[in-house]
């Protein structure tokens, strides 16, 4: 073979080749197809204040999408993910009120406690050996019964007490909950936390060592561990970032409401997963882009709002993602039989 | 890497073996995977450790490779006995192992793979990345120079074949200094002409002054490069020879279990064709 042919070759295949090896292709074209579609579905969908609340649901799913796609991409699920924004915000609440203290004390020593919870799963994990979707069952029903459990023994009824009334509450809800005014349209600061956990998670992805280990463990994990990559460390950390993401999402919803219902967040999970997969993320692990995972946040968002504009009947709404999960997962298939073609 | 000189005091005694195993054992609960085995890696020879399926070839490499630890012997990585509890150790101690089937992560470019455990990096705090540059030309240059022309280094290593795979893999060992170079089965699943080309860079490891651990089931491919050979059977040492000492068809034989051949070969002889079948019991002896 001379360089000329190989140049040749090179230059013929590069574009379509780049497109297709981009994970997120699927989900871009997808959200791309979702939003014409609700324009002229919808009349009231392109206005600011539309984009402002699709962004908005989006954008508490995707906080969550994020790192739930890293932790697929390196090959494990965790389906506590959606109680744990609960348990998150509850242990924030509950703290806060029953020592009197400042709301960023709890806050704090919730950080502390769902990251705790995220290293248990880790831990049980790699520890065990035990497949992550039954670890993180076991989690997901231990923590379902804890939030009622603990909520109802602590304050007598299935929810916080409001903590609207404590010291620090207006600036956490500053954090956590406030909105920003841009042309006359408010956007909510979840927005910005979505947008800054995608940039951080792309660069872990793409440029890190960390990105190159997640990729290393979730595509082949006794590869990775034969060549040195921490295999363990890198799990737990996944684990922990799924935690921490728990965290902002659980300080949104009490800082949102003041109180938090302790029965929420079942079911979730499951959201975050198939945001991730439309995202482009491969089930089996080590393939995915947290970019991707935005793009499938989108596609949620813009489908449960835009259903509302468009003044259909609300139910659709599942039938619609259940297509959508099934169309990229088909793709991602497609994909990944290429990848692997001449194995 | 250059022979050593008797009259440095910290180089090696002449002849001392990169890695030597004396005797060492292995038990998995009651079952007893490898007994009794000894063997000599040198700088710029190939050691061939050959053997049946479940021989204990792959306990033996899991042993060197610190993926396990023996039970009984000794085992010397540069005269210093060692008992490693990690991978990481072993290839920090400069013994580099390639796998057959677990030597590449597919769906990773190829130059990810290449640099996968120990990555450069640049900057410094939270800016400390990957030096990808670096990584892409470097994973370029290093393939050219074992033969390997990619047209593109960030294509999934999967839509390599085995046997370049098998070199990338092994150009990643030299590359990174290894001084013990160990290849599970690295022909095992190649047809002929790749295996020629891994088999290629095996002596060209060799060359380098590497000292390699090859194990294989083909005692033709072994014959090729080895210099010493083992022979496992029923994790136990089933003979130990220098290439001086054994002939091709020696080898073949004892690797084949000898007898056992023997054996074999009258059971596949071909039978009369029975008669209800047509057959003419006057024209099959």
């Amino acid at each position: 073979m001379t360089t000329a042919t190989v140049d040749e070759r090179l230059l013929r295949t590069s574009l379509w080749r780049k497109l297709l090896a981009r994970p997120e292709l699927g989900a871009v074209m997808g959200a791309v197809a979702v939003f014409i579609f609700f324009s002229f579905a919808a009349d009231s969908f392109l206005r600011m204040s539309s984009l402002s609340t699709v962004l908005y649901a989006a954008s508490t799913l995707g906080i969550m999408a994020v790192p739930v796609a890293l932790l697929m991409i390196g090959g494990e699920f965790d389906l506590s993910a959606g109680v744990l924004v609960t348990s998150s915000a509850l242990a924030s609440s509950m703290i806060s009120y029953q020592l009197t203290a400042n709301v960023w004390v709890g806050v704090f020593v919730s950080l502390l406690v769902t990251l705790a919870i995220g290293i248990f799963n880790g831990f049980m994990l790699t520890r065990t050996k035990l497949p992550s979707f039954i670890v993180t069952l076991g989690t997901f029903l231990m923590l379902t019964g804890l939030n009622l459990g603990l909520t109802k023994a602590i304050s007598g009824t299935v929810q916080t007490k409001s903590i609207a009334d404590m010291e620090g509450f207006s600036s956490a809800r500053k954090v956590f909950a406030s909105e920003i005014s841009l042309g006359g349209v408010n956007f909510k600061i979840t927005i910005l936390w979505w947008l800054a956990l995608v940039a951080f998670a792309t660069w872990i992805l793409l440029r890190t060592r960390w990105g190159n280990w997640i990729f290393a463990v979730g595509g082949n994990g006794d590869a990775a561990r034969a060549v040195g990559v921490p295999v363990t460390k890198t799990r737990i950390g996944l684990y922990m970032a799924v935690a921490f993401g728990a965290w902002i999402s659980g300080q949104h919803l009490l800082f949102s409401f003041s109180r938090v219902q302790s029965g929420e967040g079942v079911g979730n999970e499951l959201i975050y997963i198939v945001a991730a997969v439309i995202g482009g993320c491969l089930i089996t692990g080590g393939y995915g882009s947290a970019i991707g995972s935005a793009f499938g946040a989108l596609i949620f968002g813009m489908v449960s709002k835009g259903i509302v504009f468009a003044e259909w009947n609300a139910d659709w709404y599942k039938f619609f993602l259940g297509a959508m999960l099934l169309l990229a997962t088909l793709l991602n298939h497609w994909v990944r039989k290429r990848a692997e073609a001449t194995k | 890497m250059t022979d050593a000189s008797p009259t440095s005091a910290e180089a090696p005694v002449p002849g001392e073996a990169l890695v030597s195993l004396e005797d060492v054992s292995k038990y998995y609960g009651n079952i007893r995977a490898l007994e009794g085995v000894s063997l000599e890696a040198h700088a710029g020879e190939v050691t061939c450790v050959l053997g049946d399926n479940g021989a204990g070839k792959s306990t033996l490499i899991k042993i060197i490779a610190g993926l396990h630890q023996h039970d009984a012997g000794t085992f010397r990585i540069e005269g210093e006995e060692v008992r490693l509890t990690k991978p990481r150790e072993a290839l920090d101690r400069g013994i580099a192992t390639v796998y057959q089937d677990l030597a590449v992560v597919p769906l990773m470019p190829v130059w990810r793979n290449f640099f996968l455990g120990s990555e450069p990096t640049k900057g410094a705090g939270p800016f400390k990345r990957m030096d990808v540059e670096f990584m892409r030309r470097t994973t370029r240059e290093e393939l050219l120079r074992m033969g390997i022309d990619l047209r593109d280094v960030d294509q999934p290593i999967g839509t390599l074949s085995g046997g370049e795979r098998q070199c990338v893999a092994i150009a990643r060992a030299v590359y990174f200094g290894a001084k013990v170079l160990v290849l599970d089965e690295p022909t095992a699943a190649l047809g002929v002409k790749q295996s020629g080309v891994v088999l290629k860079y095996v002596a060209a490891a060799r060359d380098a002054g590497l000292g390699v651990v090859l194990i294989t089931h083909n005692p033709h491919h072994a014959y090729l490069v080895g210099d010493r050979f083992v022979l496992l059977k029923r994790g136990t040492m089933a003979g130990s020879f220098l290439k001086a000492d054994i002939e091709l068809d020696e080898l073949t034989r004892q690797m084949a279990g000898g007898s056992e051949l023997e054996e074999l070969s009258h059971e596949l002889e071909r039978a009369p064709e029975p008669l209800h079948l047509g057959g003419e019991p006057t024209d099959k002896a």
